[in-house]
């Protein structure tokens, strides 16, 4: 054999371990990015639940709850009923966030990502990286809110630390378009802000979460059944306090949210092959 | 050299790369020996950059055949850049980081252990000469600073084939001589270097071979000696008559030297003897406002190629 046949041999036995694990790699760079401003996440984490669950939970409910009884909304508190979908939007703030962002700086403002491509990292494991990265801060996030849910007294069911993967799924399912649609971006002329602003403040407003979908018309509930939001809210709920629904409605949801992800990150995945490879 | 080295490490043939109806890169062909250090110079816009990234395995050629390190980037294309070091045009250090974090990341791409990337770290830092900003953000760094961390990056994987893209534009000139010692130090060592440039002292400094290319296609190749002897003379007679004058002077003196070129704001006269020309150019009653003797460099052989010069 040829030295040079030799050395490809070589790098190709070489290669294997990030073929198989460049993804891991990846979202070990994210991590250490995240060290970086942990006091925000931390901060955020702890901060977000302990305000919104007294504002929405205490404060609103006992408004609620005056007027309509202790069973006020669905048959359970308005704690109870708010909290769920409280949840399901702390996932959705994560992904606003990390998946948006890191995109744009990867590809544009500071493109750490052809410089993980020039290594043997491949542009889907990019992608993946930032998933997996998402996933784990997403977790801690949801985690926290839920131990703040118990503290609240805001979790009748036992089976209610399944919300917390309920939430997960919204927030990944919602961040994987997202970040798809980030990646198409050569440019953000403000479209991020436009997102926030009129998808997803819409979206946190009329998605259920804090009155029921059934309250608003007709032609207004279609923005509910669209949105990851509404669907994931609603499996909160379902595990939270065993709102009661159709098993047809919650494997419906998701589908949908699952739909999502998959659809999101092969579209993500498939950009970023096509923005890399110049 | 091409007698005691078997194999090329690096061989392009007819290689292209279109853009929709534009062709940055129009059938190159060339082969770079281990160890060699070979250079693509050539003006901005010339293909130099398409042809790294070819070479990189990060952009999929259009046609023609390319092996680097005897695999073929289409196949193999993360294996192939377990074995390179890229030093990009734009640095993309990662300015969320640390100047050692961003070596330590960096060599995790490789799937190297910690261990292992954190010892070749120190090194590389003491390489580059920035141990003393080993926790320094990179922002903080200056412009040459930023490009010794970039190539030290570049060689975290102990890479077979160095790929440098423009390495020294836009920093000063001593930034310039000290990243040109680092690379002379490397070459030394016996690794291989494809460097892009369009500054002509760079590439005599560091290239054993070129090629000049313009326009998508090569236009010449050879060592830089050797490509000055074969396509300018010796010296070369620099002389200024103001802007003005200029044209009208070179109808004057149009049959001195081997070759005349007018440039915008000089006329140069190739020779083997470029005083004797200024003494012809005194003898026939002209005064040029400065002259000026020099060799021949590849700016010339250049502007003899192509008829303009690099840095328009």
């Amino acid at each position: 054999m040829s030295t040079l046949e030799t050395a490809a041999d070589d790098a190709i036995r070489a290669t294997r371990r990030v073929r198989r694990w460049g993804s891991w790699y990846v979202a070990e760079h994210r991590f250490r990015v995240m060290r970086s401003y942990a006091q925000t996440v931390v901060v955020t984490a702890i901060g977000n639940p302990v305000i919104y669950l007294y504002a929405m939970g205490v404060g609103l409910a006992t408004l609620v709850d005056a007027n309509l009884g202790p069973d006020a909304v669905a048959g359970v508190s308005y704690l109870a009923f708010v909290a769920p979908a409280l949840l399901a939007s702390a996932a959705i703030t994560v992904a606003s966030e990390e998946f948006t962002y890191p995109i744009m700086l990867g590809f544009k403002w500071n493109p750490v990502f052809y410089g993980m491509n020039a290594a043997p990292i491949e542009p889907g494991q990019i992608i993946n990286g930032i998933v997996i990265s998402v996933t784990a801060r997403m977790l801690v996030t949801c985690g926290i809110y839920y131990a703040f849910m118990l503290v609240f007294g805001a979790v009748p069911s036992p089976a209610g630390f399944l919300a917390v993967f309920a939430a997960l799924l919204t927030g990944l399912g919602f961040g994987a378009v997202l970040m798809a649609y980030t990646a198409t971006l050569t440019e953000d002329t403000g479209q991020l802000a436009m997102v926030m602003r009129f998808v997803i403040l819409p979206m946190t407003l009329f998605s259920g979460t804090f009155f029921p979908l059934s309250v608003l018309p007709g032609w207004l509930q279609w923005i509910g059944w669209i949105s990851p939001l509404w669907h994931g809210t609603q499996l909160s709920r379902v595990f939270a306090y065993g709102a009661e629904e159709p098993i047809w409605l919650s494997a419906l949801h998701v589908l949908y949210l699952a739909a999502l992800l998959g659809l999101g990150w092969t579209w993500a995945r498939r950009v970023a092959a096509r923005r890399l490879n110049r | 050299m091409w007698g005691t080295v078997p194999e090329p490490v690096i061989v392009a043939e007819n290689l292209v790369k279109r853009y929709k109806e534009f062709a940055a890169v129009d059938g190159v062909s060339f082969e770079v020996a281990a160890g060699e250090s070979f250079g693509l110079l050539g003006p901005n816009g010339a293909g130099k950059s398409t042809t790294m990234r070819m070479v990189g395995a990060v952009s999929t050629r259009t046609a023609g055949t390319l092996s680097i390190l005897g695999m073929d980037p289409d196949r193999h294309g993360p294996e192939i850049r377990s074995r390179l070091g890229v030093v990009p045009q734009a640095d993309n250090l990662d300015t969320e980081l640390r100047v050692r974090e961003n070596l330590l990341v960096y060599g995790r791409y490789f799937g190297l252990p910690r261990a292992q990337v954190a010892r070749r770290a120190d090194e590389l830092l003491e390489f580059a000469q920035l141990t003393d900003k080993a926790k320094s953000k990179v922002d903080a760094l200056s412009g040459g600073m930023k490009r010794r961390l970039t190539i030290a990056r570049a060689l975290i994987n102990d890479p077979s084939i160095l790929l440098l893209d423009e390495p020294t534009t836009g920093l000063d000139p001593q930034a310039r001589h000290i990243l040109w010692d680092r690379l002379f130090r490397l070459k030394e060592q016996g690794t291989t270097l494809l460097l892009t440039t369009h500054y002509m002292d760079e590439a005599e400094q560091l290239c054993d071979r070129l090629v000049v290319v313009d326009k998508g296609v090569i236009m010449a190749e050879g060592a830089p000696a050797e490509l000055i002897r074969r396509y300018s003379s010796r010296e070369v007679l620099e002389v200024r008559f103001g802007s003005d004058l200029n044209a009208e002077v070179a109808g004057r003196i149009a049959g001195m030297g081997d070759r005349i070129e007018v440039l915008p704001d000089r006329i140069l006269i190739y020779s083997e003897n470029g005083e004797a020309e200024l003494v012809r150019i005194i003898d026939a009653g002209l005064r040029p406002i400065t002259s000026l003797v020099r060799r021949s460099s590849l700016e010339d052989v250049f502007l003899r190629l192509t008829g303009r010069t690099l840095i328009e």
